[in-house]
């Protein structure tokens, strides 16, 4: 990290831990937070490894039951109930990503939101989901049994707490040896096997770390918004979180973030426009795939190289 | 009356027909995605859209110009294929040197513009398309009433796959195509228009998509949602079959209709889910798919 790199991540976490102080809609920014950990944890695979999950819906949504009915129905702490969540997720995506790292490319894509699918039929029918109404009204819970979450701010603070760990764990592990190889997957996996790496593997690795932390994001934002619904294990969903690297910058470390918070306040604002906020993602889809490939972050970055 | 492990024949066969029918559409889409692919290289997620349109098409024809069933079955595909045009020579031609993933993400955005566009004017009540007269009633098996409909449907749907199948097989213009799929410097190089061929070949394979709407608008109702109900559970037959050959498509398209019809007969709970189940099991089995090539 060199000398800027920090300045600027130091100025983030000081707007982060400000933000509710200085007139921060705290709900909404927990929102972002859970949005851009799902963002980033999506973008450990298309940005780092070349894999495009288009069903990274199943782990977060899946995760947001988990933790739900956890704190729900067995009265967990809210830590240990986004910590099963987690490792749900985890444990999903080590038998998802199992079946889906035999085929590549658009395959890949096919395989993922097919499963995601089977696994949307199965939260419809499946006993503690709620089916369509959901399972609302997840408490909160006392952190360690001790601190109440139910104050909005001090649920912040868990979230953001949450997230810096989420974003650490992604930091490093793209920073890492394990990274590298990774990185060389996405430039060319032929050679990257030709070289004696055990390439399914290490995309199997890197899926359930990634769904992993997709479904710690889907715990948190059960938990801070008390809802746990179909909608979070939906395609549209998964195309979401698609969306936000997209238009953050696939392959960045700081663009899933910036995605998420544009793509939440846009639906925030939108929200009375019913149907067009639909018409206006699938637009937004678009111009991002034919003119601004790069996405925020990377088009900044790309300039700043340029100069 | 007569039973198959405690069903009456009657409601088997009837379940049989059902997925039968559902089989035909996902034989048809499965094709189309199959041939688009093999020529653009591109993942067609709008399909499932364009299948939506080529039904609201239709509908739209008969409620405010009282076209008929018979013109619509003409007119809403070519409507569809028109858009298809407009869709590959504004946005899809600017993707072919990029990364296949690029395709796919165009493509659902499509889809969610499309999609978006009609719940807003429509709603996502469905609207109901009248039988034309003709196809009014059932015939009698004597084992079996065999609504006309769903028989004209299976009939028309397995003519438009074959009549596919022979005119890329063997034809000459299927041969261009072929050739088209294989390499296509080299058949731009012998004089032939490949731009052009590529732009058709997706107007066809979403005119196939928009005419399979119209033949599913009076069995299923108008919808807004009908398009991604069925693109996913097509990319699944797309999986288990492989993109490699027209008549694996085809086949199995019809054969897990009928498996999710059985489905619905004797374990009515996993018939959502049996076609994805399929999937992981060929998965294990055969990575490539059952008729698919490993590149």
């Amino acid at each position: 990290m060199d000398k800027r790199t920090k300045i600027l991540y130091g100025a983030l976490l000081l707007v982060a831990l400000a933000a509710p102080f200085v007139g921060g809609y705290p709900i909404f920014l927990m929102k972002v937070l859970c949005f851009a950990l799902f963002a980033c944890a999506f973008n450990l695979l298309i940005g780092f490894t070349g894999l495009l999950s288009f069903g990274h819906a199943m782990f977060f949504g899946s995760a947001a039951y988990f933790c739900g009915h956890a704190a729900k129905a067995w009265g967990l702490t809210p830590e240990l109930a986004v910590v099963l969540g987690t490792l749900g997720a985890a444990i999903m995506g080590y038998f998802v990503g199992w079946l889906a790292v035999r085929r590549q490319g658009i395959y890949f894509a096919m395989v993922t939101l097919a499963l995601s699918q089977m696994v949307y039929f199965i939260c419809v029918q499946a006993p503690f989901t709620g089916a369509e109404d959901g399972l609302q009204s997840v408490p909160r819970g006392k952190l360690l049994g001790l601190i109440s979450l139910r104050d909005d701010t001090a649920m912040y603070y868990f979230v953001l707490a949450v997230f810096l760990f989420g974003f650490y764990v992604i930091y490093r592990t793209i920073h890492s040896p394990f990274g590298q190889v990774l990185k060389s997957i996405r430039e060319n996996e032929p050679r990257a096997l030709s070289l004696g790496y055990d390439v399914d593997k290490y995309k199997l690795l890197a899926f359930v770390i990634s769904a992993g932390l997709a479904g710690m994001a889907g715990a948190l934002k059960a938990l801070s918004l008390g809802l746990a619904s179909l909608t979070d294990v939906s395609w549209q969903m998964s195309g979401e979180v698609v969306l936000m690297t997209l238009l953050g910058g696939m392959g960045t470390i700081l663009g899933p973030f910036l995605g998420a918070a544009t793509i939440i306040t846009m639906q925030n604002y939108l929200s009375g426009f019913g149907s067009w906020v639909t018409v206006i993602m699938g637009i937004t889809f678009v111009v991002c795939v034919l003119a601004f490939r790069r996405g925020i972050v990377g088009e900044i970055a790309y300039r700043l190289k340029a100069k | 009356m007569t039973e198959i492990f405690g069903v009456p024949i009657q409601s088997l066969m009837g379940q049989l027909m059902i997925g039968l029918v559902n089989g035909s559409f996902y034989a048809m889409l499965s094709l189309g995605l199959a041939v688009i692919f093999g020529m653009l290289n591109v993942v067609n997620f709008a399909h499932g859209a364009f299948y939506m349109m080529g039904a609201f098409f239709s509908w739209l024809l008969l409620k405010h110009f009282e076209v008929n069933y018979w013109w619509s079955l003409l007119l809403a595909p070519l409507g569809v294929a028109t858009v298809g045009v407009v869709v590959e020579k504004t946005m899809l031609r600017w993707l072919y040197q990029l990364d296949h993933l690029y395709g796919l993400l165009l493509t659902f955005g499509l889809a969610l513009i499309i999609e978006g566009f009609f719940r807003d004017q429509y709603g996502v009540s469905g609207q109901p398309y009248d039988l034309p007269d003709i196809f009014k009633g059932a015939f009698d098996l004597g084992f079996m009433m065999l609504p006309k409909y769903r028989a004209w449907v299976i009939v028309a749907c397995l003519s438009v796959c074959l009549a596919t199948w022979f005119v890329i097989e063997r034809t000459r213009l299927g041969s261009y195509l072929r050739a088209g799929t294989e390499n296509p410097k080299l058949v731009q190089a012998f004089g032939i228009n490949v731009p052009l061929m590529v732009t058709l070949t997706y107007a066809f394979g979403v005119g196939l998509a928009g005419l399979a709407g119209v033949l599913a608008a009076p069995v299923y109702q108008v919808n807004p949602l009908m398009g991604s109900n069925i693109i996913i559970v097509v990319f699944a037959v797309v999986v288990i079959g492989g993109m490699g050959s027209i008549l694996g498509a085809v086949v199995t398209g019809l054969a897990l209709g009928l498996i999710e019809g059985l489905t619905k007969v004797f374990y009515p709970e996993a018939s959502a889910t049996v076609v994805f189940i399929i999937m992981a099991i060929v998965l294990l089995i055969r990575p490539a798919g059952l008729f698919g090539r490993e590149k």
